[in-house]
């Protein structure tokens, strides 16, 4: 069996008197896609930026690709990659300069050539030479994905990877990105809002509220569970409840 | 279709090539705008204009700037060396900040102390360009060439634009804990500096309180040691050494500063949040 290339255990946030992340765990394995889906201050991002180490626990442990991300990112930061529409890239350089700069901070063999492919395989050809400020959101956020598949990431943190995208360049890029999983074997984790999205690419849902994971499945046994037809129903379900009561997992 | 992205991973470099990188990223922009080429050089040569007239006018009325012709446009120069290394440094930060990239520098495998050092390298860029075509004009309007100075000159740029790099340091530190907030420090917290770092008058002109104060800052020492060469013609191993030794104190207590400030940021959150 595989050794999980995310492995979070007990994992807590504490922002003075706000509990953000609270006693979650879950693993994602080489090659599998794991949705993270919640509403607004859910614990998404939090949660995110504790497994890029950008953000250290209260309590807990990360661990990606076998290192702990509180004290030991860099030995596998290299490996991994991420992309969020909340994090942009410099918009003065163009975006073959940006890919360029990016490419010599992962430290690659062969960046122009690589950034070749990607500008062929993401279809930047036509604004290869733009600086990334003139850019539509769209644009940017397929700039962005080039970015975090530059360094061909074993771990890919995806938050919203297909915001802004019109439903034509948002199927193509989630075709994309299963073909990358599926060629490469990389771990994906996905924030994202876009329910069909995450039907489509997850086998495994974690469903957060008030930073908890109160449920988790994959997308068709989390849908009979709750007795509803699409994945939104259950999401819509599970964020709604407000009386106090929990999900599935966190009632057990 | 296929990604084309499942090749064997291989890396190249380490600390020198994302070094690089940082450097490219920064000379993308200067290489592709013109107004801020000539916004670097833009201050020094208009304050060397304006001493310059000073000096040719002190020159005639002023026993003491006659003695030294050129004291004033060299402490005009060599202040500038501090002022731009210490802006160069905050400006690449503040660059990060106003594109909202710090997020991902901060994930990519470059360390904190790969991204100061990018950062005082591009300041020495800057500096370079900045002070550069001042001193040149400098020759050529008022027939004074601040590399007259000669080999001392090289201790005394590099004193100053450590200092520059320290209070840039200390900047991007504020910067990290208050976010763009603090970004006017960037403009003022070196010309707090000037009037008791006895750039234009001997450390003797200060009440002897303020001489405490001024002789805590290695650009007095710096100053100093310059009106010596130019005074004295000599050369004042005992400034130099007081100049290196507080910059190295004050360099150190910056970076302490900044990795103080960055793991702050990380148990608060606002790294991926820094920018505009």
């Amino acid at each position: 069996m595989p050794q999980p290339a995310i492995d979070v255990s007990h994992l807590t946030k504490r922002f003075e008197t706000v509990i953000a992340v609270d006693d979650i765990a879950f693993s994602v394995k080489p090659g599998e896609t794991v949705g993270l889906l919640g509403g607004n201050g859910a614990g998404k991002t939090t949660t995110i930026s504790m497994l890029l180490g950008l953000l250290k626990p209260t309590a807990g442990t990360v661990q990606v690709l076998g290192a702990d991300m509180v004290h030991h990112r860099y030995q596998v930061l290299h490996r991994m990659n991420f992309s969020s529409p909340y994090v942009e890239l410099p918009h003065r350089l163009t975006v073959r300069e940006n890919l360029l700069v990016y490419a010599h901070l992962y430290g690659l063999c062969r960046p122009r050539e690589r950034i070749r492919r990607l500008i062929e395989g993401l279809a930047l050809d036509d604004i290869a030479k733009r600086r990334v400020g003139s850019l539509s959101a769209g644009q940017k956020t397929r700039v962005a994905l080039a970015k975090a598949l530059l360094n061909q990431p074993e771990v890919l943190l995806l938050d919203e990877p297909t915001a802004s995208l019109d439903p034509d360049t948002g199927d193509w890029v989630r075709t994309y990105l299963e073909r990358y999983r599926d060629e490469s074997g990389a771990a994906i984790l996905l924030a994202s809002h876009n329910m069909g999205e995450v039907e489509r690419l997850c086998s495994t849902v974690l469903m957060m509220r008030g930073g908890r994971i109160v449920d988790r499945g994959a997308p068709a046994a989390l849908i009979q569970r709750y007795g509803r037809r699409t994945l939104e129903e259950v999401f819509l379900d599970i964020a709604r409840r407000r009386d106090g009561s929990e999900g599935v997992e966190a009632a057990q | 279709m296929s990604t084309g992205l499942a090749v064997p991973r291989a890396r190249t470099g380490g600390t020198a090539r994302r070094i690089y990188a940082m450097l490219l990223r920064h000379l993308y922009i200067l290489r592709g705008s013109l107004p801020r080429l000539l916004e670097l050089a833009y201050w020094p040569t208009m304050q060397m204009i304006i001493w310059g007239f000073m000096s040719t006018f002190l020159a005639t009325n002023s026993s003491w700037v006659a003695q030294a012709g050129g004291v004033l446009l060299a402490a005009v120069l060599l202040w500038d060396v501090l002022f731009r290394g210490q802006l160069g440094l905050s400006l690449s930060f503040m660059e990060e900040m106003w594109s909202r990239n710090l997020g991902h520098l901060f994930v990519s495998p470059l360390r904190p102390a790969e991204l100061v050092a990018s950062m005082m390298a591009m300041s020495f860029i800057r500096t370079l360009i900045g002070v550069g075509p001042a001193a040149l004009l400098c020759i050529v309007f008022y027939d004074y060439s601040v590399f007259s100075l000669g080999l001392p000159l090289i201790a005394f740029f590099i004193n100053l634009i450590m200092l520059g790099w320290a209070l840039g340091l200390l900047v991007v530190a504020l910067l990290l804990r208050f976010g763009l907030g603090a970004e006017n420090l960037a403009w003022f917290i070196g010309f707090m500096m000037a009037p008791i770092s006895a750039v234009y008058y001997p450390v003797t002109a200060l009440p002897e309180w303020l001489q405490a104060v001024a002789w805590s800052l290695p650009a007095t020492y710096v100053f100093e040691g310059m009106r010596a060469v130019l005074f004295e013609h000599r050369f004042r191993l005992d400034l130099l050494t007081g100049a290196v030794a507080l910059n190295l104190l004050y360099l150190s207590a910056a970076f302490a500063l900044f990795m103080a400030a960055f793991q702050s940021a990380r148990r608060r959150g606002t790294l991926l949040q820094v920018g505009e």
